[in-house]
């Protein structure tokens, strides 16, 4: 469960919009279901008190929505960030995708979010949802409330958490926690374990099930082209994708590098697709081999910084040892 | 929709010989776009011309693909055949069905196949072709040469008796290189000092010519006509401007433990001090990795007794910006290190040399004064045994040597046993040698008189191991024409060590984009035809930094390359490459990876006020490409994530529409 409440985020947001910092805020209302949280934007403390959510389901990263948010006339947004979120608001603001001056952020510590299909798979017809120490307490329509270990029912990307620490706020709620040293590429290992025929049918197998409905590329903070390679026919890439069984492979492939060396794993792929393909460990894959590559990098971790792929230093490895080590890797 | 001429070359039998070309006509006839295919001998004859030129016209062409030669042979010849008839150049493609089909190909069916797939990618890159204009840029009209050697002297006097200013920068705190430091020069035995120093002295007084000696370039940017060079004047301590190169400091100074580089290590040096006599600059430097004031603040001898007061312990790296049009290479060579030859005794006994030492024992400003002394005792050596091919030729898996032939160790051998034996008639002259090649002007007439003058004993064999004895050296080797093994009881042995491109060469290839092969010498645009011009446009080589060379080779490749700077500086406009990058503002995210990976600096980034719906508008960054600066690397083409970046004539539709054709 989350040591930040609701009522502490509504009394902030109250706050900001009365005292004049900000003139609108970001922030989770229910969907149709209460574990289907949805980004939403309030304007006033009535509308907040009436709808804002706050529970183990708001995982959503909002960085990306501020782009839009940025491009309206008006005065500032807030915005709430939690410590994976800070990255793609940094890594947003190195590709000058945002203006800073336009947004009001304030950092949210996170004890990790619940993957919602595991619990799903725990109870079912879920009518409410709240949080009570170290459990989630579900209420079912058939069951009454039940409560699950929050860290049993923990999203993977949570699980494998790369950083307590807020790398950009403009207040932060909360203490301000550190790097953690993260298991996140035990996955990836385990798919460089496999031989290459292996590793095919894997990818074969999840990538089949993907339906093409964008989802993915339409939440990533890192895809936030003006024109998506997708959507343009001049391209060439988007016939090119569709044009075979062969499809959903090329177009993740693609995406995959699109966001190579910009991508700061922050898992909302892998969180938003409706058939549970683990598409962050595509990216996770590119992560680690530029790390191997080229020294640790995080992309997100400060503004400004020179992302591996697009700086040459006289150290880098020539392609050709990047190659034989990718092969190898 | 394009209207396409397909012209086939035979190129005599370079082609037709593995490749059916009417076969190859007659498929890309039936290509989209395509109303008219031929083929023909020889294309790019005038008669070839002429028919490219008259089908232009009769079928109203708009665009044409000639299967032939790589595009690096006729690219050009075959644009101006199409400028003449009326049409632009850029539309005009080669597809390249010799070097990368027939001449690779054995089987005249296989042969045949790719020339047409080569065809067909070729037709359809031209459907959408697009007409190109180029644009001009002016020339800075300075060079800058790096390296001071021959080479670099020589081609820095040629530019600037040319007429044009020249920045000479040198590592060392003197010019002269490698050539200051021999004896006698092969094959007519002049003293390299007495040819060297008038040109030292030349390149001093020159008043186009400025030398920034101690002196590293550290980052070169721009490119051919406009390049910007930082060039760090490393702190000598001493005031070049006021040094009068008196010497007296060199005499005072108390540090005297100090190993002379010049003299290879063989004798010391003085914390302070000017390399040799006819230094240029002849100015003091101050080694603070031994001068007392400048490690502990205790001592200042050196300021006391300067007349001129131009020591100056605070002094520090300076760093100089300057433009230049034109770049040459000079960076020369060193003999490669004999560390790890334990078979030669090199590390264990001071009476085993290399070529270079010895030339230094033999020269008059040398350790011994030019007298044939032994590093260890300081006697005169009676038996010297010289071994050849130390670390030259050999096999590809041997880590410590080079395969390729340091070419200049034959000859240096033979000038320093036939100078020995002629000095002391009394000393036995032995070489141990592979082969002796001598193809140069008067070369072998020379080793012959080594021989059958000078009773120079030449064994062909290699030596297997020298083991010191008491005060001898045991050299064993075998005699492969006597058929015997030999032991010879030396007193010196003397090894001809390979020489290897400078260490400085690597990071300046990297920072001029040139590049190089796999032993880091320089790689020339063109092996046999442009051996002086690096494959980056406006940087030429000079001298052993492409390759192992003599001083008469050096000497006449620094002025080849001189005479190609004079040609560039002479122009006042070059007209650029127009296959450069181009941004779609609308697409344009203004992220900056492009910006980020340019090597050249064309691409900023402006703020752009865009019409939204509603009457509304949005000011968005967006990559703006300066055309004169861009070279058309492509590199932000693929850094760019949303494809808003392109590159003329090389757009990634055409790409994809290539490799289309090819996949089909």
């Amino acid at each position: 469960m989350q040591k930040i409440t609701r009522k502490m985020l509504i009394d902030k947001a109250a706050e900001l919009l009365q005292n004049g910092t900000v003139d609108r805020v970001l922030g989770w209302k229910n969907g149709e279901f209460v574990y289907d949280v949805t980004p939403a934007l309030f304007t006033d403390a009535e509308a907040l008190e009436k709808d804002f959510v706050y529970n183990d389901f708001c995982g959503a990263n909002f960085s990306k929505y501020l782009i839009a948010e940025t491009r309206k006339q008006g005065g500032k947004v807030l915005v709430f960030l939690k410590t994976c979120d800070t990255y793609s608001f940094n890594q947003l603001l190195t590709e000058h995708r945002f203006d800073r001056e336009k947004v009001y952020a304030v950092g949210i510590p996170c004890e990790g979010m619940a993957d919602i299909e595991k619990v799903k798979k725990a109870v079912d017809g879920i009518i409410a949802v709240d949080g009570k120490d170290d459990k989630i307490v579900v209420t079912s329509l058939y069951d009454g409330d039940v409560e699950l270990d929050a860290q049993a029912v923990m999203a993977e990307r949570c699980i494998v958490c790369k950083s307590k620490k807020h790398v950009a706020y403009d207040e932060l709620m909360g203490e301000e926690g550190e790097v953690i040293e993260s298991a996140r590429f035990d996955e990836v290992e385990k798919l460089e374990k496999m031989t290459a025929d292996e590793r095919f049918a894997f990818w074969q197998n999840e990538l089949s099930k993907c339906i093409r409905c964008n989802a993915c590329r339409n939440v990533c903070p890192a895809c936030t082209c003006e024109k998506c390679v997708f959507d343009n026919p001049d391209s060439g890439v988007e016939n090119k994708a569709a044009a075979d069984s062969f499809e959903e492979k090329m177009f993740h492939i693609i995406r995959a590098f699109h966001v190579a060396g910009r991508c700061t794993d922050c898992g909302e792929c892998s969180r938003v697709c409706p058939q549970n393909i683990p598409l962050h460990l595509l990216n996770r894959k590119f992560i680690k081999d530029i790390n191997s590559f080229y020294g640790d990098y995080q992309a997100g971790a400060e503004v400004g910084s020179r992302a591996p792929l697009v700086n040459y230093t006289t150290e880098d490895l020539e392609p050709g040892e990047a190659v034989e080590k990718g092969a190898n890797n | 929709m394009q209207r396409i001429g397909v012209f086939v070359c035979w190129c005599g039998s370079n082609i037709a010989g593995t490749v059916d070309v009417h076969a190859v006509a007659d498929a890309l006839k039936n290509e989209p776009g395509v109303v008219f295919s031929t083929q023909y001998q020889y294309m790019c004859s005038q008669a070839g011309q002429d028919m490219i030129k008259e089908a232009i016209k009769e079928h109203r062409l708009s665009g044409i693909v000639i299967c032939s030669c790589s595009p690096r042979m006729h690219e050009a010849t075959f644009r101006k055949t199409a400028q003449a008839a009326g049409l632009n150049p850029y539309m005009v493609e080669i597809a390249n069905i010799r070097e990368q089909c027939s001449w690779i190909h054995k089987d005249m069916a296989e042969g045949t196949e790719k020339a047409i797939i080569l065809g067909k990618a070729a037709i359809a890159k031209v459907n959408l072709n697009a007409p190109l204009t180029p644009g001009e840029s002016p020339v800075t009209k300075r060079a800058l040469v790096i390296g001071g050697g021959i080479a670099g002297i020589q081609t820095a006097l040629d530019i600037a008796d040319a007429g044009f200013e020249v920045d000479i920068v040198e590592k060392n705190p003197t010019i002269g290189g490698k050539m200051a430091q021999l004896d006698k020069t092969f094959p007519t035995l002049d003293c390299a000092a007495c040819i060297l120093t008038p040109k030292m002295v030349d390149v001093a007084q020159h008043e186009k010519i400025r030398i920034f000696s101690f002196s590293e370039v550290t980052e070169v940017k721009g490119f051919v006509g406009n390049f910007t060079a930082r060039i760090m004047k490393k702190a000598r301590y001493v005031r070049e401007d006021i040094c009068t190169g008196c010497g007296l400091c060199t005499e005072k100074c108390p540090q005297k433990k100090v190993p002379n580089e010049f003299n290879l290590g063989m004798d010391n040096r003085r914390a302070v001090y000017i390399p040799f006599a006819q230094a240029v600059p002849k100015v003091a430097t101050i080694d603070p990795n031994y001068c007392t004031m400048l490690k502990s603040g205790k001592c200042g001898l050196c300021a006391k007794v300067c007349t001129a007061g131009a020591i100056d312990y605070k002094q520090k790296d300076e760093f100089i910006e300057e433009k230049y049009g034109a770049i040459v290479v000079a960076t020369g060579f060193n003999p490669i290190s004999m560390e790890k030859y334990d078979e030669f005794a090199y590390n264990q006994s001071k009476d085993v040399v290399t070529s270079l030492e010895y030339e230094r024992i033999m020269n008059a400003a040398g350790p011994t004064a030019g007298k044939l002394l032994r590093p260890s005792d300081g006697k005169h050596p009676h038996t010297i045994v010289f071994v050849q091919c130390v670390g030259s030729r050999c096999a590809a898996c041997d880590e410590r040597g080079k395969e390729y032939c340091s070419k200049i160790c034959c000859m240096y051998t033979a000038k320093h046993a036939m100078l020995t034996r002629d000095k002391y008639p009394d000393t036995d002259v032995y070489v141990f040698y592979i082969d002796v090649r001598t193809p140069g002007k008067n070369f072998d007439e020379f080793y012959r008189r080594a021989v059958e003058d000078y009773g120079v004993h030449y064994i062909k064999g290699m030596v297997g191991k020298v083991t010191p004895d008491g005060d001898k050296l045991i050299v064993r080797g075998s005699d492969l024409i006597g058929n015997k093994q030999l032991n010879i009881e030396a007193d010196m042995v003397v090894l001809a060590a390979a020489i290897e491109p400078d260490k400085s060469a690597r990071p300046l290839a990297t920072m001029l984009t040139a590049s190089m092969d796999t032993n880091d010498f320089f790689t020339e645009a063109h092996p046999k035809l442009r051996p002086v011009e690096s494959p980056t446009a406006g940087v030429f080589l000079s001298g052993a930094c492409q390759g192992p060379k003599d001083i008469p080779d050096t000497v006449a490749q620094a002025g080849a390359a001189a005479s190609k700077v004079i040609g560039l500086l002479a122009k006042n406009k070059l007209t650029g490459n127009p296959c450069v990058a181009k941004s779609d503002e609308l697409m344009c995210n203004g992220c900056s990876s492009c910006e980020r990976v340019c090597p050249y600096g064309a691409i900023t980034y402006v703020d752009k006020e865009f019409r939204m719906p509603n009457r509304t508008t949005l000011v968005r960054r967006v990559a703006s490409v300066n055309e004169a600066v861009c070279q058309g690397c492509g590199a932000c083409t693929v850094a760019c994530p949303s494809g808003a970046m392109d590159l003329k004539g090389f757009a990634n539709k055409q790409i994809m529409a290539e490799v289309d054709a090819i996949c089909k």
